[in-house]
């Protein structure tokens, strides 16, 4: 009682429990994004569904598989400012069937001096609250394009997987990336591919046969758009 | 008794039927399920019934999202007691697998949608130290428990302390009986392990449980549980054991857990059976028992526990009481598997332990 007049706390509940330890008050955004992201990847097996930002131009979607602090969150952010549908920026959710990807856009977590650069970038961009000081460093969540919200039900098929890896005075470089090893990598950045088990393989399998491939490093956020502008549809295999 | 069933007993006792349920309902019934750990037995009941292309999305989603979780862990628990059978190879006992695994294996009414994680085996308590010692080989070592509790589990208890494989994590609870050393009604296990049963097929030469001992060791393990929030699970375990069962078989399963001294749980388990899942065909059984004097005089006591205890652990199936009723149960466990002289100064230990910072000393 008198913890929470003088140090409000927030607590998520699902299905009635407690999962995570309590965020102060001031969190209260950056848990409910946690939250529904920690729902979504521990609970749900209809979906492929593997760590990475998607965003989908001309009919095929993007998947940036890659770990906290490769940029892919910036990335996503700026593509989707510069015209991109916003599928996900945490989860690309792969439909078991037609191997597309179905949408969930939700507002975009940006952490730490990405928030400040896409505040510079994009002046009339719409953020959040800004929670500092979590677990993960500062937080703040940007608003998906209505026409992202608009399109949320309409699946798309994959076109390209895209490794991204921000590194420093980097020269930007998007090189083609065997598909094998595509495979593993995509594997091992998913949440379920192993409680999936073979319908886990043939459903990546798929993806990865039709996709192109490459891994990319940048440094500089108007080269790594024209890049992406540039990239050709998938060439049918 | 309860004049109404939370949605998901309700369901259970088939007064409720899937197709009327609307969407509130369902989300209700998921939620339900999914603390009970019945998710995946939900998955199946609607199969059975051939609605599961019926189901609003949302409801179908969760649902076969448990199927998926289910047939993992099976998966890898058939992985794991093919490696155990290595380990097995030239011990001095059979590969004896208890409860979910058993089930699993020999295929039987409750292992569809079933979750479990670890593997409970049985071993004679001469072949311990034996069996132990193969575990360690293949990789399954103690996890760790300090001194105390290593002493504690191998002294008292009808297992020794988990075992945990280095690289895959599965964690094997190896028994030597189905009930504290020190419990009154710590059964004679020899009778257990000369009655098990051999698998056929795939799965030779691993064991089972007889099918009226693994009816009572359910029983047994429910009724002397300290904590129910799968108590349900359990009991929907136990209603698909006894379907297997024909009306001679649970006539001689009277005898058998008299034999074993276990008429206790068993009659417990086919009170409640009725009571809450509506299971028919138990009265002969229930009859038998209380002709042979098993007859608990602290019934209404024991209803108004048990009652709101085997209920879905979800605040929307809790009375006032629910809170009490767990406590006291949990108690009751302790007080039946352990005499007070050992309990006090066991328990006080732990709460020492438990201190903030006891660990760091």
């Amino acid at each position: 009682m008198i913890r929470s007049l003088i140090h409000p706390q927030a607590q998520f509940y699902v299905d009635d429990r407690v999962v995570f330890n309590p965020f102060p008050m001031i969190h209260a955004t950056a848990m409910l994004e946690w939250g529904m992201n920690w729902c979504i990847s521990t609970q749900i097996h209809t979906y492929l569904i593997i760590h990475a930002a998607v965003m989908e131009k001309n009919g095929f979607a993007a998947v940036l598989p890659a770990p906290p602090g490769s940029g892919k969150s910036t990335l996503c952010a700026s593509l989707v400012q510069e015209g991109w549908r916003l599928l996900s920026d945490e989860l690309t959710l792969i439909n078991l069937i037609t191997a597309g990807v179905v949408p969930v856009p939700r507002p975009i977590g940006l952490k730490n001096r990405s928030i400040d650069i896409i505040r510079q970038r994009y002046p009339q961009a719409v953020l959040g609250v800004l929670s500092s000081d979590t677990l993960k460093g500062s937080v703040c969540h940007l608003k998906p394009p209505t026409e992202s919200v608009q399109k949320q039900f309409v699946e798309c098929p994959i076109g390209w997987i895209i490794f991204p890896k921000y590194e420093a005075g980097a020269i930007t470089e998007l090189l083609s990336k065997p598909k094998g090893q595509a495979f593993m990598e995509v594997a091992n950045n998913a949440f379920n591919y192993s409680a999936l088990g073979v319908k886990g393989f043939e459903v990546l399998k798929q993806v990865v046969d039709r996709a192109d491939c490459f891994s990319f490093k940048y440094s500089n956020l108007d080269e790594a758009i024209v890049v992406f502008s540039q990239l050709e549809p998938p060439h049918e295999n | 008794m309860r004049t109404s069933w939370p949605l998901l007993v309700a369901v259970l006792r088939k007064e409720r039927a899937f197709k009327e349920l609307n969407a509130a309902e369902w989300d209700l019934l998921i939620r339900q399920a999914r603390r009970s750990q019945l998710l995946g037995h939900l998955y199946y009941l609607v199969d059975a019934q051939a609605l599961l292309p019926l189901l609003p999305n949302g409801a179908f989603r969760h649902l076969d999202s448990a199927r998926v979780q289910t047939e993992k862990q099976q998966r890898d628990f058939l992985w794991e007691i093919g490696k155990l059978r290595q380990a097995f190879t030239g011990a001095s006992c059979s590969l004896i697998v208890l409860k979910g695994g058993a089930y699993t294996l020999a295929c039987l009414a409750p292992h569809r949608g079933r979750s479990f994680s670890d593997i409970d085996l049985l071993v004679p308590f001469e072949a311990l130290v034996d069996v132990e010692k193969r575990l360690m080989i293949h990789g399954w070592l103690p996890e760790n428990k300090d001194d105390y509790d290593q002493q504690y589990y191998r002294r008292w208890m009808h297992e020794i302390p988990p075992l945990r494989h280095v690289k895959r994590g599965s964690v094997v609870d190896l028994h030597h009986n189905i009930l504290p050393r020190t419990a009154k009604a710590c059964p004679d296990a020899q009778l257990l392990l000369e009655a098990a049963v051999e698998l056929t097929g795939e799965h030779q030469g691993i064991k089972v449980l007889s099918p009226l001992d693994r009816f009572i060791h359910s029983a047994t393990h429910l009724f002397y549980e300290g904590e129910l929030d799968k108590g349900l699970r359990d009991l929907v375990d136990l209603a698909g054991l006894i379907a297997e069962l024909d009306a001679d078989e649970r006539l001689q399963l009277v005898d058998r857990a008299r034999q074993l001294g276990l008429q206790r749980p068993v009659y417990y388990a086919l009170r409640y059976l009725t009571l809450i899942l509506h299971a028919p065909e138990l009265q002969g059984a229930m009859r038998r028992l209380e002709q042979s004097g098993c007859q608990p005089k602290l019934i209404v006591v024991m209803d108004w526990l048990f009652l709101r205890a085997l209920m879905p652990d979800h605040a929307s199936c809790d009375d006032s009481w629910t809170g009490l009723a767990r406590w006291l149960l949990y108690v009751r466990s302790h007080w039946l598997k352990m005499p007070l002289y050992l309990l006090l100064p066991h328990l006080s230990r732990k709460a020492w332990m438990r201190l903030p910072g006891k660990d760091q000393h």
